[in-house]
């Protein structure tokens, strides 16, 4: 898979490869005692989306920071876009999006500001035509030059999802994406995600709200007690349901292809 | 691997948006210049009203003042990632984390100066110093001493960040460190303003410049590792 500019500065996926762009292999990672991840194996290929569920406290978040670099296994390794997870971890990091509890937004700066702060940061041309199509995408078109100090958290949230939009990652990754937004907000992520993934790209998605990821994540991993199992094929197939789960130790995995080096 | 202008052009960027979110609310730059007058007038009367003793600590004077108002100035700028986790996303932009120390410290930099700009005049008018003699010295020292304080702020700024206590912990760590950089940014001035009959300016100059050197590499390459979690 390759990224390629566009003399507009957009970055367009272009599937080439089938390897996985996330594979990971016995991730385990201690926090003091505690064992957040007690060795998870994970694969996530292109145009693939990945609902990661688990309790409070069950390693979701953790396991989110570990594939996006900025947070290293006490053991385990792994490959993203072909690249190892601790070693070549500069050479990962411009093509993962990061959507976490907080927005990462700088309260004092407008939300243009913001955006053209992260087209600047990701070498990408400033547009200010890309950074107000973006914001209109996510229905803040009128907020424009208004500090995001003061925007709610949902709108807040936008303006990330704005950022996501604007830089184009080739993986995301959601940690309760659902969360502080109202249904049209919720509609939007899913719209993302779909094109995201329809594109090429990749997606692990940690929430608790099966529902409304129905029909956008095609495989559901539950971490329990610090390992990934399979809970189903398709978040579709069984939207909200508790039920159903088929624990299998060790094989969050979906079948690995070939390593390959991509990008 | 980025070129130096591409790692110049996101150090910008770093700085810009550092100093124009302390621009829109001068929370931290009102209250480091507040903190320095009420230091400058508390050490003007701890050492009564005679003008030559004033003179004469005037240089260590005004550095600790500097000192401890530009600590404020350094936890400010990681605060600000870490009021909406905007640390995590800063960290996973592409390309060398190097730019953005230099970012940060362009910023804490500019910061310090200013700072520096108001508060050198008004322990001028204090003390009675001759500033306007003085004044090409007073600025090589102020600048090279600065760039010192600052380049080893910012980094342990970085190393201070993700614990709870930072704002005490940054000053244990720091001071320590910086008191190379205050013995000869202290001689240094002390000389440009009361004279300086050995000719002893210089040396102090060039040790500033030595420390600036030394510092400003080892924190420049140390970031990476300081920033990691």
């Amino acid at each position: 898979m390759r990224n390629v500019t566009t003399p507009t500065g957009e970055r367009e996926s272009a599937v080439e490869s089938a390897g996985p762009i996330v594979e990971l292999s016995g991730i385990a990672r201690k926090f003091g005692d505690r064992w957040a991840l007690r060795g998870v194996d994970l694969s996530v290929g292109p145009g693939e989306g990945v609902a990661l569920l688990g309790r409070n406290g069950g390693g979701k978040t953790t396991l989110l920071r570990i594939i996006a670099t900025l947070l290293r296994p006490s053991r385990g390794g792994g490959r993203i876009f072909g690249y190892d997870l601790v070693r070549e971890a500069a050479s990962i990091r411009g093509e993962i999006g990061l959507l976490g509890h907080t927005p990462g937004l700088y309260g004092d700066l407008t939300a243009a500001e913001n955006l053209r702060f992260a087209l600047r940061m990701s070498g990408q041309p400033v547009s200010m035509d890309r950074i107000r199509e973006a914001l209109a995408k996510v229905s803040l078109e009128g907020f424009a030059d208004e500090r995001t100090r003061g925007f709610s958290a949902g709108m807040q949230r936008r303006v990330a999802l704005a950022r996501l939009l604007l830089l184009r990652p080739r993986l995301v990754l959601l940690d309760e994406p659902y969360a502080a937004f109202d249904a049209a907000g919720i509609e939007l992520i899913n719209s993302y995600l779909r094109e995201h993934l329809a594109q090429g790209g990749a997606a692990v998605v940690a929430t608790h709200d099966l529902a409304r990821a129905r029909g956008v994540l095609g495989r559901v991993v539950e971490l329990k007690g610090g390992r990934a199992s399979i809970r189903d094929d398709s978040v579709g197939a069984d939207p909200g349901g508790e039920g159903g789960a088929e624990p299998l130790t060790r094989t969050g995995a979906a079948p690995s292809p070939a390593r390959e080096r991509v990008g | 691997m980025m070129s130096p202008k591409e790692v110049a052009g996101r150090a910008l960027a770093v700085a810009w948006k550092d100093l124009t979110a302390e621009w829109r609310t001068r929370a931290t730059f009102n209250a480091v210049v507040a903190l320095a007058v009420v230091m400058l007038l508390l050490f003007g009367f701890a050492l009564g009203p005679e003008t030559e003793a004033l003179q004469r600590a005037a240089a260590g004077i005004i550095w600790l003042t500097i000192l401890f108002s530009g600590v404020l100035s350094f936890n400010r700028s990681y605060q600000i990632e870490l009021d909406n986790g905007a640390l995590e996303t800063l960290l996973l932009y592409p390309g060398s984390r190097k730019a953005i120390f230099l970012g940060k410290f362009l910023a804490n930099l500019v910061f310090v100066l200013l700072v520096e700009a108001l508060l050198v005049p008004l322990a001028a008018i204090l003390y009675d110093l001759p500033l306007v003699r003085a004044l090409p010295g007073l600025i090589l020292v102020s600048v090279l001493g600065t760039f010192g304080f600052v380049v080893l702020g910012t980094l342990y700024a970085a190393m201070a960040s993700r614990v709870r206590a930072r704002e005490v912990l940054l000053p244990l760590l720091l001071f320590p460190m910086l008191v190379p950089v205050l013995v000869a940014a202290v001689a240094a001035t002390a000389a440009v303003l009361v004279g300086d009959p050995m000719g002893d300016a210089g040396s102090w100059i060039r040790l500033l410049v030595v420390f600036d050197l030394i510092f400003g590499i080892a924190s420049f390459f140390a970031f990476e590792y300081v920033i990691e979690e």
